[in-house]
């Protein structure tokens, strides 16, 4: 049973890494100016809800199986997409918002966390590969 | 000839999207340097046509150039250098040093003129030589440097030059005895080479700078001084005429490239006549009138400056250079009245048939056989450099000086040149000096260096002008560095002694809490940069570009220190006067940042430019040698771009993305009951039959109208109906256009039936019960309409959407009205309104939004539509056309304006700066498509922009930072334009210095913009915190570095006196109020008009001028159109200064109060007001009657004069002081004390605790 969490997790934040980079990516290229605000907000507002949930799910699923360390390490990055997500004000369109995302330096902000989640993630990553492993040897 | 090669290259040239540049630039420069180079050379071809007149002067130069040329290319190529640095310093400098020259030589003129004219033949020789190295692109590159336009006539004039060329002379020659001071210096052009060693000796003394570039052809030549000072003067006169040609090829627009490249050139040349004379039209005027726009702006800017010039040149020597520049073009412009440009034009005919008949004429055989290679060597070059500034060359409109140009050429042709001689002028003696450390500098490359301490103490001797000025020289490879070098020298002697010593006047300290009357009682004028004068006169007017700094912080620490905001205001698209248009074939851009090419570049040699906002090191095109105004070759800092901060260029294809869009305008109306009842519907409609000829367009014009309640209406004006036709879509959640393509109808074909419609619909709906409003799918409709063209669509709106998509719910609480606590909903209610304006804005409309409730309509959220598309938005509360008829007389007014003012389609927006710094915020009506580039739909000459800038990198390594805005817009007639502003500050290191520079106004807007986005974005309470912080954090940080602490006072220096004045005013605004009842409506409103306000405008709403006019006197009156204007003083805005004696009139921007106090003088309310006592002025009265009395003209002309100052018509209202309405009135007090809010007094305490805490 271990086993089968960590593997799904492990899967799972496989799946955020990449989006981390994609939304890097993206985000770079706007800032070098290869795609406009426009479509590059709408394409960053489609990843907005996939990586919420994706990420609530590991950490509801550290919860059920009581890794309280994992759970807790989860916990802060799990609400602060939450909260992302509702404090949207109700005229933007989305999370990022191509009429806003050039002003007061969001890009940069935006960018920031994104590069800030990568790392996240990646810790997480070797934590459940780790956890995964030592899951196998104990079977 | 040229015509044709330019023909094929519109084809060739990919149509590239309507990007000013950036990083679309590099793929579309590409294909649009092949394009654009076509026109150059023709550019070129009609140039030298055309300069025959210009050539006379500076033909001497050429000749000797000549000889030199047929001598060897490379000595050409040299000598191009040299002629760049005369272009840079004259750029900067040389305008005074002409004007000194040009009073020397005055006299000499005629004498010159001839001279030059036989000179000019030289240089056609010189060009024959060229002609035979044109083969090889590099060989006719440099040839084309040395004396472009001479290449082309070469090969065929070569030996006929002479004979053709003494033709061609007699009339330039004429030209020029008009411009007296051009051909005063061209008298002593006739050395060619010497001219040039003078202009070095003039600019030295003027401007030190300029005097260092011409030096190192003096070096060769060293006599050849004063020509080069001759030629300048010259070129300005033709642009005018070039600009309507130029319009007339454009209008061929997609073709232009092609069938316009000749006239594209006479457009070139044309565009600086016509900005030097208006009557140049004359000859062009029929294409003028086509242009319409472009003509206008051309022609009265010369105008001016050319009066400018010539005083200047009278004034000799004396005249310091910077001055001298920008005057010198539209001097020379001036000098060449109408009558001269008619010559030239009939000229260039003749020139032409000269050169065609016999390759004789030096110019004319030149210019023709320059064309062509021209266009080939540009093809290559485009191909090759891929961008336009590869082919800016040729039309080089209405470069001021042409001298330096001359001298450049004389110097390359040979050294030997004789130097005539030394001008006569003051000028002269140190010209000579010049030219010496110029002949140690011969090896230009290397040479200018050593150049300078030579040039240095040539120049020095003169004054300290010189000074400065040989540090540009040695600069010339150094040179950007150098630039700002050179101004801070300059500043240094001029401007530094004079901080350093005596403490300027806008660091005297003033104590606030005792100081009551820190208002001016002038209006209040923004600072002007602390740069030399040069510069100064360079500089882009503050109503067009504004920055809150003058003097830029060096690094953000020291920004940070002096906690004021740094940012840029623009108005780019302002109606304007003068303005020089130039038609060319290539616009001159930075290769790397694609900055366009401006006044404060520095010209590393004759051939290279170095970019002053990212010091990259550019070629200068071949055309760029030629300048169309002197007619003068090798002058590159002589062009009209190079003299000019605000240019406005003529785009070619590869500044498009599609075909120019014709003007298409929808008009989007209301319906339903409510709309019926506040009648708008008549005045709109009134408007529009009054205005329909005037709409800004041409034959290409359309125009439809969709109107809807709980359902769409479409009107089908096919030409060839008998009636309109109305089709009523009643499926609004799916909507679909009944007939695409005979909705939107061309304006002239379909008049009748649009007329029949325009008065029909008053009454189409008397008795409709639909109340219903289904705006979001009317606005979807409305789009796909639009999408395929771009326009305008105007909406006319009166109630709360309720239908359909984007339907919205009333979101006010009355009762919170006066709260003072959280003010919300400040932010739209859904993205349907701002998704709309996106897709909007990406197919190039823009939606103008009229809102005319009566209630709560949400304007917040409507508000997007606009916002985000360039539209504008107008509000009207409680609009009837019946019960309040200032607000129907405001509307007809506004709509007046509305429907006749300027427009620009498919525009973009991209604003530059000095490596260093960066944007981050930009404030306006607009899409931010990537970094800089802001997406306009729509331009409208009311719009103004607001930017944030940070210093990202230290600023040590310069001292000077420039700031460029291109626009790049379709103007109404098909055009595409360029409009272009640069802007010129210094950098300071010390804290003292910056908030010497401080433009309290300019601070005060950008901090009103930044309030906006943080009311919507956090709160309001927030955004009002944050505005008192800005004064508590300034004037503390500024206590904090004098260092005579005075703890009990609120000490400010004088450039901030008035800053606790106007956040005081801000928090008075109706935007950012609390606890005074304010509808949700009327303060989004009032933000939104904070957002996209012009500076000028923006600060009367926030802070209203009052006067007192009932003893208005002559006392410093000014004139304006024969009228005597009176000037009474500004009053502070307390009820301290209302006295009930007088009467009083306010300001507001948008609104004119006339307050009559309770015992006003009898004869005056007789006299102005029309009324027998004060009992008998009536409640609601909105005009002065016209009385023949003294009083009341004085007044009305004040009043006049205030209105004709803006563009929209304020509306007035008389206030009795007993009246109602004098709560109004009395809001608008903002130094007094109210229930909710501060005195300023009391201001001034608060700030005080606060620094002190």
């Amino acid at each position: 049973m271990e086993v089968v969490v960590f593997v799904f997790s492990l899967l799972d934040c496989c799946a955020l890494i990449f989006l981390s980079v994609y939304f890097i990516i993206t985000l770079s290229d706007l800032e070098c100016d290869y795609i406009n605000a426009r479509s590059c907000c709408s394409k960053l507002n489609k990843w907005v809800i996939p990586e919420l949930i994706g990420h609530a799910i590991v950490t509801v699923l550290m919860l059920i199986s009581l890794h309280w360390f994992i759970f807790l390490l989860n916990l802060p990055v799990a609400t602060w997409n939450i909260y992302r997500f509702i404090m949207v004000p109700s005229g933007n369109m989305g999370v990022f918002d191509p009429t806003e995302i050039h002003n007061r330096g969001q890009l940069k902000s935006h960018m920031k966390e994104a590069m800030i989640k990568l790392g996240f993630h990646l810790l997480c990553f070797f934590m459940y590969l780790y956890s995964m492993i030592l899951a196998l040897i104990n079977d | 000839m040229s015509a044709p090669a330019g023909s094929p290259r519109p084809a060739a040239s990919a149509r590239i999207p309507p990007r000013l540049g950036g990083a679309g630039a590099s793929g579309a420069a590409a294909p649009a340097g092949p394009g654009p180079a076509p026109p150059q050379q023709n550019g070129p071809a009609q140039n030298q046509m055309q300069f025959p007149s210009g050539y006379g002067l500076h033909p001497q130069n050429y000749i000797a150039p000549s000889g030199h040329y047929a001598q060897g290319p490379g000595k050409m190529t040299s000598l191009p250098l040299d002629s760049q640095h005369g272009d840079y310093y004259s750029g900067l400098y040389t305008v005074p040093t002409q004007n000194v020259v040009t009073p020397n030589t005055a006299g000499q003129q005629p004498g010159a003129q001839q001279m030059y004219g036989r000179v000019l033949p030289a240089p056609h020789m010189a060009g024959s030589a060229l002609g035979s190295f044109p083969g090889a692109t590099s060989s006719a590159s440099h040839v084309h440097t040395s004396a472009s336009v001479n290449h082309h006539n070469s090969p065929a004039v070569g030996a006929a030059n002479s004979s053709v060329a003494s033709q061609g002379f007699p009339s330039t020659c004429g030209h020029y005895a008009m411009s007296t001071v051009s051909n005063a210096a061209y008298p002593r052009v006739s050395y060619s080479s010497p001219p040039a060693g003078d202009p070095y000796g003039q600019q030295m003394f003027t401007s030190q700078n300029a005097p260092p570039v011409r030096p190192i052809r003096d070096n060769s030549f060293s006599g050849q001084n004063t020509a080069i000072s001759h030629p300048s003067p010259l070129p300005p006169p033709p642009p005018q005429q070039y600009h309507q040609e130029q319009s007339l090829s454009g209008y061929s627009t997609l073709s232009w490239s092609a069938s316009g490249l000749p006239s594209t050139q006479d457009n070139l040349l044309r565009n600086h006549t016509g900005s030097l004379a208006t009557a140049n039209n004359n000859p062009t005027s029929p294409v003028a009138d086509s242009l319409s726009s472009s003509v206008m702006q051309n022609v009265q800017p010369p105008v001016s400056s050319p009066v400018v010039s010539t005083v200047l040149s009278g004034a000799s020597s004396a005249r310091t250079p910077a001055a001298a520049c920008h005057p010198a073009e539209p001097a020379a412009s001036v000098t060449q009245p109408s009558e001269l440009f008619q010559q030239k034009g009939m000229q260039y005919g003749d020139y032409v048939n000269n050169q065609a008949s016999s390759a004789p004429t030096p110019l004319s055989s030149t210019s023709d056989d320059e064309e062509e290679e021209e266009e080939d060597e540009e093809a290559g070059v485009d191909s090759s450099s891929t961008t336009s500034s590869a082919s800016p060359g040729p039309n080089s409109y209405d470069a001021l000086e042409g001298g330096s140009y001359p001298d450049m050429l004389s110097s390359s042709a040979s050294s030997p040149a004789p130097d005539p001689a030394p001008e006569s002028d003051p000028t002269s003696a140190p010209a000579p000096a010049a030219a010496q450390p110029s002949k140690v500098a011969k090896p230009f490359g290397y040479g200018y260096p050593a150049l300078q301490p030579g040039y240095q103490n040539a120049a020095a001797p003169p004054g300290a002008g010189p000074p400065s000025a040989s540090p540009v020289y040695s600069g010339f490879q150094q040179y950007a560095q150098q630039y700002p070098g050179l101004n801070q020298l300059s500043s240094g002697l001029g401007g530094l002694s004079l901080q350093s010593a005596p403490q300027p006047e806008s660091l005297r300290p003033v104590n606030l809490t005792q100081d009551r009357n820190v208002l001016p009682v002038t209006p209040v004028w923004a600072p002007v940069p602390n740069l030399n004068l040069d510069l100064r006169k360079l500089n882009c007017s503050p109503d067009s570009f504004r920055c809150t700094l003058t003097s830029i912080p060096q690094t953000q620490a020291l920004l940070n220190k002096a906690k004021l905001p740094l940012g840029l205001l623009l108005h780019p698209f302002r109606d304007l006067t003068q303005l020089p248009v130039i038609t060319s074939n290539t616009i001159v851009r930075c290769r790397s940042c694609r900055t366009y090419i401006n006044p404060f570049v520095s010209f590393i040699d004759q051939r290279r430019w170095k970019c002053n906002l990212c010091y990259r090191v550019n070629d200068v095109p071949e055309e760029f040698m030629y300048n169309p105004l002197t007619r003068s070759y090798g002058e590159p800092h002589k062009r009209p771009e190079v003299q000019n901060s605000t240019v406005e260029f003529i785009a070619s294809s590869d500044y498009m993305l599609r075909p120019p869009q014709p003007a298409v305008y929808l008009f989007v109306l209301d319906v339903s009951h409510n709309a019926v009842e506040a009648g708008y519907l008549t005045i709109l409609c009134q408007s529009l039959l009054e205005n329909l000829d005037k709409l800004p367009g041409d034959s290409r014009t359309r125009i439809g109208f969709l109107t809807f309640d709980s359902t769409i209406h479409f009107y089908d004006l096919q030409e060839g109906l008998s009636q309109p036709q109305m089709l009523i879509v009643s499926e609004i959640d799916d909507v679909f256009l009944p007939t695409p393509d005979s909705l939107l109808v061309n304006l002239h074909e379909s008049k009748e039936l649009i007329k029949d419609l325009l008065n029909a619909l008053p009454t189409m709906f008397t008795n409709t019960r639909e109340t219903h409003s289904a705006l979001g799918p009317a606005l979807q409709a409305a789009f796909k309409l639009m999408s395929p063209t771009g326009g305008r669509v105007s909406v006319f709106q009166t109630q709360l959407p309720s239908l359909g998509a984007g339907l919205l719910q009333s979101r006010e609480d009355p009762n919170q009205r006066s709260s003072t606590k959280v003010v919300q909903h400040l932010g739209p209610a859904t993205d349907f309104y701002k998704k709309l304006a996106l897709d909007c804005s990406g197919q190039q409309t823009a939606v103008d939004l009229f809102l005319l409730s009566s209630q709560y309509s949400d304007l917040a959220s409507l508000a997007c539509m606009s916002k985000y598309s360039a539209g504008c938005i107008y509000y009207y509360p409680s609009f009837h056309c019946t019960h309040n008829p200032s607000q129907a007389e405001k509307l007809q007014k506004d709509l007046r304006r509305y429907l006749t003012r300027k427009i620009g389609f498919e525009a973009v927006m991209r604003i530059r700066c000095t490596k260093g710094l960066s944007m981050h915020t930009f404030h306006g009506n607009f899409f931010v498509r990537s970094t800089d580039l802001l997406s306009l739909a729509n331009i409208n000459p009311d719009a103004g922009f607001a930017v944030q800038l940070s210093i990202e990198e230290s600023l040590t390594d310069t001292s000077l930072v420039c700031f460029q805005t291109a626009l790049l817009y379709t103007s109404s007639k098909g055009e595409r334009r360029i409009r272009v502003h640069t802007l010129c500050l210094p950098v300071v290191s010390s804290l003292a210095d910056v908030y010497a520079g401080v433009d309290v106004q300019a601070a005060i807007c950008l901090l009103a913009n930044m309030a906006v986005d943080r009311s919507v974005s956090s709160s309001l309470s927030d955004a009002r915190d944050a505005l008192v912080n800005a004064v508590v954090d300034s004037l503390s940080a500024y206590g904090s570095t004098i260092s005579n602490l005075q703890h009990s006072a609120l000490i400010a220096p004088s450039s901030l006196k008035l800053f606790p004045l106007y956040v005081l005013a801000l928090l008075k605004q109706k935007a950012f109020r609390t606890g005074t009842s304010t509808r949700l409506d009327d303060r989004v409103y009032a933000m939104c008009q904070i957002k996209c306000q012009p500076l000028v405008h923006l600060m009367k709403m926030i802070h209203p001028n009052l006067y007192r006019i009932d003893r208005l006197t002559d006392e410093g009156a000014i004139h304006v159109n024969d009228r005597v204007v009176p000037q009474p003083p500004l009053q502070k805005l307390s009820a301290e200064k209302l006295t009930r004696e007088g009467a009083f009139l306010m300001d507001c921007g948008s609104v004119f109060y006339i307050w009559i106090g309770k015992s006003c003088d009898n004869n005056f309310i007789e006299d102005v007001l029309g009324c027998p006592n004060f009992a008998s002025i009536p409640q609601k009265m909105t005009h002065l009657p016209e009385l023949d009395t003294l009083s009341s003209e004085r007044a009305r002309s004040f009043i006049t004069w205030l209105r004709d100052n803006r563009p929209l018509s304020p509306v007035l209202h008389v206030v009795k002081d007993e009246s109602p309405a004098k709560t109004e009135f009395f809001q608008h007090l903002i130094e007094d004390r109210t229930e909710a809010a501060f005195s300023y007094y009391e201001f001034l305490l608060h700030i005080q605790q606060q620094i002190c805490k």
